[in-house]
């Protein structure tokens, strides 16, 4: 599997190497763009085969930190003041290592009411105890959506491991794999998609660049590929799709609304994380949508 | 001032430097933006907004090794020089120099403290508002001392450098550091015009080092203000417009912002 990402990636950057090479100069942004894009996918599959490596400790330890620098763009972000440093604080030191720890002991009860029920109701409570009102319901709320979205949504994939799958037992590390290529992939096809044939924009006030026809597009081709790569999973090739299906579309939406937060906060990237390709967030946010809920839907069909 | 010696790095000082860099880069992902200049080896006074002990730490951590070996915070004695701990990190870990911000005998003149280590080819990191900034401006009045600086050495480069989100990172009172993303502008050099008044350099030294800060705060106070709701919600554009900050402060903020639409 490594074998045919790296093929996949390699054919790529040919490809890409080839359009620049022929291209006028100075290289359109696409190109720049696709360039850059493909780089930072190089980055992520080195990181992602190096953790498989160390397996089940390695897929946490990369994912807490993914949640550490997600997180980090996220708070940065939003609106704070002198009186949250503590909660802040928290997040960082208390609540990403609890969460990783409940991942890496796969005490499930725990791990999925951990953030939506006690932080939530703790965080706020902490925040008022301060005695600052000013700003409360904003600042409260932006605190929940920056553990929920970063550290909540992130832990699901590396807890895709804790699932005991009948008949596909000590191959988990797989799940990951079709949950991270599909909506990656996804990611790609509906930008390329999008950049061949995209005539209508979906939602223009929330970003330029999303078109029904790459949507369309994006989706069908990456259910072709969840369907080709059932081998790798314990669903049949129609399964496969179908989950690749819910997976991508979820993947979408969260491109779509992390977009529409840049948006509302006046920046056009999360962070600096990697020079010229955004931050980790801009590279997460299909993921963070996805995880969840690939997650349920292989525990409540498969397990 | 022979306590200083002759301000090559010690071994602890280098340990001190590099590793505080590491941990400003783990903590906050520090990145320098070079607005104006370039880095380079020239001989510099550096002068920062200040809210916070991590300021130093991330502006020496935008700074190559070898310049930072050569680049000194000038910090204020009453509060480094109190207790015994607090004079060895600022002297014999961090290599500061210490000034007295009330002096009476002429041995403590700030100005001439700090222009010997000018004298001696080193630059300095100066925060020119003289104290943490608590308050809800962006930036307080300057003090002379950049002007007087200038005045004596004007061959030394004077960089404005903003530093961004420090304030939020670890605020005057705590000890322990928030990790949030933080970037540090420097900005062109910036002398005094010939037969400039002190208030006025002082000034416009001031709104330069303003204008570099990427993200101005009014950008939080009109969005969460009505009437500024209402006029920016007629034009639905992020183009960037003039605008002022709200009530009170009345500074205004030219500084293009950089949010343009991206293609994502």
């Amino acid at each position: 599997m490594v074998v045919g990402l790296t093929a996949v990636l390699t054919t790529a950057s040919l490809v890409a190497g080839i359009l620049s090479w022929r291209a006028p100069k100075p290289l359109s942004s696409t190109l720049v763009n696709l360039n850059q894009r493909i780089n930072a996918w190089w980055v992520m599959v080195v990181a992602i085969t190096v953790a498989f490596f160390f397996g089940r400790a390695g897929m946490t330890i990369l994912f807490a930190l993914i949640s550490f620098a997600a997180l980090r763009e996220f708070v940065t972000l939003t609106h704070s003041r002198r009186s949250d440093h503590w909660v802040l604080f928290g997040m960082f030191g208390i609540i990403i290592p609890f969460q990783y720890w409940l991942v890496w002991t796969a005490w499930y009860g725990l791990f999925t009411i951990f953030i939506p029920v006690y932080c939530f109701l703790l965080m706020p409570a902490i925040t008022a105890l301060h005695g600052d009102t000013e700003r409360f319901l904003e600042r409260v709320s932006a605190q929940q959506w920056a553990v929920m979205i970063s550290v909540y949504c992130v832990s699901h994939v590396p807890a895709l491991l804790t699932l005991d799958v009948p008949g596909f037992e000590g191959r988990s590390l797989l799940l990951i794999a079709f949950l991270i290529i599909t909506v990656q992939g996804s990611d790609v096809l509906q930008y390329i998609f999008g950049k061949l044939f995209g005539r209508h924009l979906m939602s223009p006030k929330v970003s330029p660049s999303k078109t029904w026809e790459g949507l369309v597009g994006g989706l069908a081709t990456s259910s072709l590929l969840g369907a080709l790569l059932s081998f790798l999973t314990p669903f049949s090739p129609l399964q496969a799709a179908g989950v690749a299906f819910i997976a991508c579309l979820m993947g979408f939406l969260g491109g779509l609304v992390a977009s529409a937060i840049k948006r509302d906060q006046g920046v056009k990237d999360w962070g600096h994380l990697i020079e010229g390709h955004g931050g980790m967030m801009d590279r997460a946010d299909s993921l963070v949508f996805a995880a969840p809920i690939f997650f349920h839907t292989v525990r409540y069909f498969w397990t | 001032m022979s306590k200083l010696g002759t301000r090559t790095f010690t071994l602890l000082q280098t340990l001190t430097s590099v590793g505080l860099s590491a941990l400003a880069w783990a903590v906050t992902g520090v990145r320098p933006i070079w607005n104006g200049r370039e880095p380079s080896n020239r001989q510099r006074i550096y002068f920062a907004n200040h809210a916070s002990h991590g300021d130093f730490i991330l502006l020496s951590a935008c700074l190559s090794e070898k310049q930072r070996a050569r680049t000194h915070a000038v910090a204020a004695a009453d509060y480094w020089g109190k207790s015994r701990l607090r004079r060895f990190i600022a002297q014999d870990m961090l290599s500061s120099v210490l000034i007295h911000r009330q002096w009476t005998d002429e041995a403590q003149n700030p100005i001439s403290i700090m222009l010997s280590v000018l004298d001696e080819g080193h630059s300095l990191i100066i925060f020119p508002e003289g104290t943490r900034n608590m308050t809800d401006q962006p930036l307080l009045p300057f003090r002379s001392g950049l002007y007087n600086l200038s005045m004596a050495r004007p061959d030394v480069e004077l960089i404005p450098c903003w530093i961004e989100n420090m304030s939020r990172v670890l605020p005057k009172g705590q000890f322990v550091p928030v990790p949030l993303l933080c970037r540090v502008v420097f900005g062109a050099p910036i002398a005094i015009a010939p037969g400039e008044e002190r208030r006025a350099f002082l000034e416009r030294a001031r709104q330069t080092l303003l204008a570099l800060n990427p993200r101005p705060p009014t950008h939080d106070a009109e969005k969460w203000n009505p009437v500024f709701q209402k006029a920016s919600c007629d034009q639905n554009s992020v183009e960037p417009k003039e605008r002022r900050d709200h009530a009170g402060s009345g500074i205004r903020h030219d500084a293009p912002r950089h949010d343009a639409p991206r293609d994502d």
